[in-house]
């Protein structure tokens, strides 16, 4: 399996001025959870849409096991079986919930296979313990965890290889949450790739084997996630650090500096443990705040 | 991913008469109102008129509303492609009248038979929709003003067309005058469609229950799709039993409910449908998931300008003539009022095939008690001015019901 890693190079994308991401590398193993972490504004999203074929990357190659590989729209993305959990979701909302999960992938044929899809469809939720009354009302009347479990169901339908979360728990309960950590270990137990966006360090802890840290578009430190402190994370994310030069192997000797006590207290909230109480939404806002008096 | 471990999945809930009930009332809650606010005014539109004039429910008028209503009602099923991929096309009168006339200077100056006239104005709407849609993905240019322009260009040819004589007549004899002022429906063959009709709606209904039951999901009753096309056999065949009291189901009548049908079945039950809906809901998410989003707003526009001719044609036949008011006045307006006021969003993702039947019956319905009672055009845009406004305001505050129930 060790030919299927999927492997970015020097990946760069502006947005007229903004360049969000600049010269950034990931690799993602067949077998491993890779977390992808950084400050709002950091380029996470923008790394996810590029794999998914939601924006052409401005520079840079993306390998596939043994190829390069060219992403240039959505279909490609789904071509080589890589299925993403977008942050916005990215559900029709005027859509039912069968109608969601199978929106570009139904059953071939004359005539929609409703029955077909909608006992694939109990199955999919049923295996994330969704929370959801009927398959059959629009995406609209769905609470936003509802919706978060939908769009991950969504990325299992097609039996992916890698498959992309973007802060796939920011909206789900305790128990939603659990689940859905125990759902990346089962993929990756099955040999599946999966790169997760979180800002929950405790999530981070819980199920990465890697951690990767950007910082305004850029690279700034890939951790192995069983030999680093918290501390260490986010003094990268922060960029506290950034006089320590952390490397880009995973080395557990990474940033030494100790981030600023204000950050530290902001985030005392992550460092409960995985069966957490705070949901990641409750601990985003501080850290907003805080961006104006970021250095 | 059958390996994976499996929880025992959340029960479905179950089926049955109460549960569909609820399911409905959750909806109309949620402000998925479907075809209720326009059932509700088409009854009201109907006890009003008729009190003041009970000449408006007789079989005769009944019969002309059918009629008038088929031309005006295929442009709207155009409309309503369009506003479902959340565009919009003003132009529909402009090309209706523009493949009039190209049919009717085919057929009658040129003398081509009818079989070539009629499919090169339709194939002429075909290529307007198809320009549309390559201006709208190429250059992104909003559909309001690409159709706009379209309005206004496709008028003048028109009026070229038809050259300082201004307007061509139909002869009487010819099939497509014949077939849409005088060809009925035999009695016999009504009531058998009728039965066809209610027997479909049964076995495609019980075909689908058993498939859901066989999968171990709830589905409905027997007892309730019974009745249900029960329902449906008494009511449409008393409908048809009061047209057969005077002259009758007009083909052309026919022929839209057949286009509606059809419509109807591409949009709720096949991909092409789905990516519809999807495109209008949130065209983003759709692209995201594969769909060519661009070459669904092609296909809609195509639809629009495509229907939109047919229906040209079938008013052109209905008044044997095409003059240089042929699409004018308010063929426009009314088409694109009726697939509102039945219940298509402006908005984009919501609406039925069935919105353009119900929609152009609520405003030939107006015109047709406004003329009874002798109450001039004026009066009648007045009033089909408010019903538009009025729908809109229920789909707007529809909308925004969903929004708060989605949020919740
Ligand atoms: N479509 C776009 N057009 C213009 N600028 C964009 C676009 N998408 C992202 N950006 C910019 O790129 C930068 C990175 O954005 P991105 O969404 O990738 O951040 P993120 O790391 O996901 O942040 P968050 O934690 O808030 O989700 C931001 O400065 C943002 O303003
Ligand atoms: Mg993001």
């Amino acid at each position: 399996m060790d030919g299927d890693v999927l492997a970015l190079r020097g990946i760069s994308k502006t947005f007229g001025a903004v360049a969000a991401l600049t010269d950034v590398d990931l690799d993602v193993a067949p077998g491993e959870v890779v977390a992808v972490v950084g400050d709002n504004g950091a380029g996470k999203s923008t790394l996810v849409k590029i794999l998914a074929g939601v924006h052409p990357p401005d520079a840079g190659t993306i390998t596939f096991g043994s190829g390069r590989v060219v992403i240039s729209g959505p279909a490609d993305a789904h071509r080589l079986g890589i299925a993403t959990v977008f942050q916005d979701l990215a559900l029709c909302e005027n859509l039912d919930v069968v109608g969601n999960l199978f929106l570009g992938r139904e059953p071939r044929g004359l005539r929609l296979d409703e029955v077909a899809m909608e006992v694939r469809s109990w199955e999919l939720l049923g295996r994330l313990s969704a929370n959801i009354p009927s398959v059959r009302v629009p995406v609209a009347a769905l609470s936003g965890g509802q919706r978060q479990t939908v769009a991950i169901a969504r990325s299992l339908l097609a039996d992916p290889r890698v498959v992309l979360l973007d802060e796939p728990t920011a909206a789900l309960g305790v128990a939603q949450t659990a689940e859905v950590l125990n759902l990346i270990r089962r993929l990756r137990d099955r040999g599946l790739g999966v790169i997760m966006v979180s800002h929950n360090m405790a999530d981070v802890k819980a199920v990465a084997d890697r951690v990767a840290v950007l910082r305004l578009g850029r690279n700034n430190g890939v951790f192995a996630a069983g030999e680093v402190t918290q501390e260490d994370i986010i003094a990268a994310i922060t960029g506290a650090a950034d006089n320590a030069a952390p490397g880009r192997t995973a080395s557990a000797s990474g940033p030494a500096e100790p981030p600023s006590g204000r950050t530290a207290s902001a985030r005392a909230g992550t460092e409960s443990p995985p069966g957490r109480t705070a949901s990641a939404r409750d601990d985003r806002e501080p850290r907003r705040a805080e961006e104006g008096s970021r250095p | 991913m059958t390996e994976l471990r499996t929880r025992p999945a959340p029960a479905p809930p179950p089926g049955g008469l109460r549960a569909a009930a609820r399911t409905t009332l959750d909806r109309v809650r949620g402000g998925d109102l479907g075809v209720l606010p326009v059932v509700a005014g088409l009854a009201v539109i109907w006890t009003v008129f008729q009190s003041l004039n009970p000449i408006f429910l007789s079989s005769t008028n009944l019969v002309n509303l059918t009629l008038e209503s088929a031309s005006v009602g295929v442009i709207s099923l155009g409309v309503v492609c369009v506003l479902l991929v959340g565009q919009i096309d003003l132009s529909v009168g402009s090309i209706s009248g523009l493949s009039a006339a190209v049919m009717a200077v085919l057929y009658v100056d040129r003398g081509l038979p009818a079989v070539v006239a009629v499919p090169a104005a339709v194939l002429l709407g075909c290529v307007i929709g198809w320009v549309y849609g390559q201006i709208f993905n190429r250059f992104g240019v909003p559909s309001f003003v690409i159709t706009l322009a379209g309005l206004l260009g496709l008028l003048g040819v028109h009026l070229w067309l038809l050259g300082p004589k201004g307007a061509v007549n139909l002869p009487f004899d010819s099939g497509l005058v014949r077939f849409a002022q005088l060809a009925f429906v035999p009695p016999w063959l009504s009531y058998t469609l009728v039965v066809v009709a209610a027997a479909g709606l049964f076995a495609s209904g019980h075909a689908h229950a058993r498939a859901r039951r066989a999968a171990s999901l709830p589905a409905v009753s027997t007892r309730w799709l019974l009745a249900r096309s029960v329902l449906l056999l008494a009511g449409l065949g008393a409908a048809v039993h009061y047209l057969n009291r005077t002259r009758g189901v007009g083909w052309m009548f026919v022929l839209f409910l057949a286009l509606v049908l059809a419509l109807h079945y591409v949009l709720s039950r096949t991909r092409y449908g789905r990516a519809v809906y999807a495109v209008g809901g949130n065209a983003e998410a759709a692209r995201r998931a594969g769909i060519d989003v661009r070459r669904v707003y092609t296909s809609a526009f195509v639809l629009g300008t495509t229907l939109a001719a047919v229906g040209g044609v079938l008013a052109a036949a209905r008044l044997a003539a095409v003059n240089q008011s042929s699409g004018g006045g308010d063929v426009n307006l009314n088409a694109i009022a009726a697939a509102v006021i039945g219940g298509t969003s402006l908005f984009g993702g919501r609406g039925t095939a069935f919105a353009a039947l119900l929609g152009v019956l609520v405003i030939q319905s107006i015109s047709s008690g406004l003329t009874l009672l002798n109450l001039d055009s004026s009066f009648r845009f007045m009033v089909t001015g408010a019903v538009l406004l009025l729908a809109v305001g229920v789909d707007s505050v529809a909308r925004r019901s969903r929004a708060s129930h989605g949020r919740a």
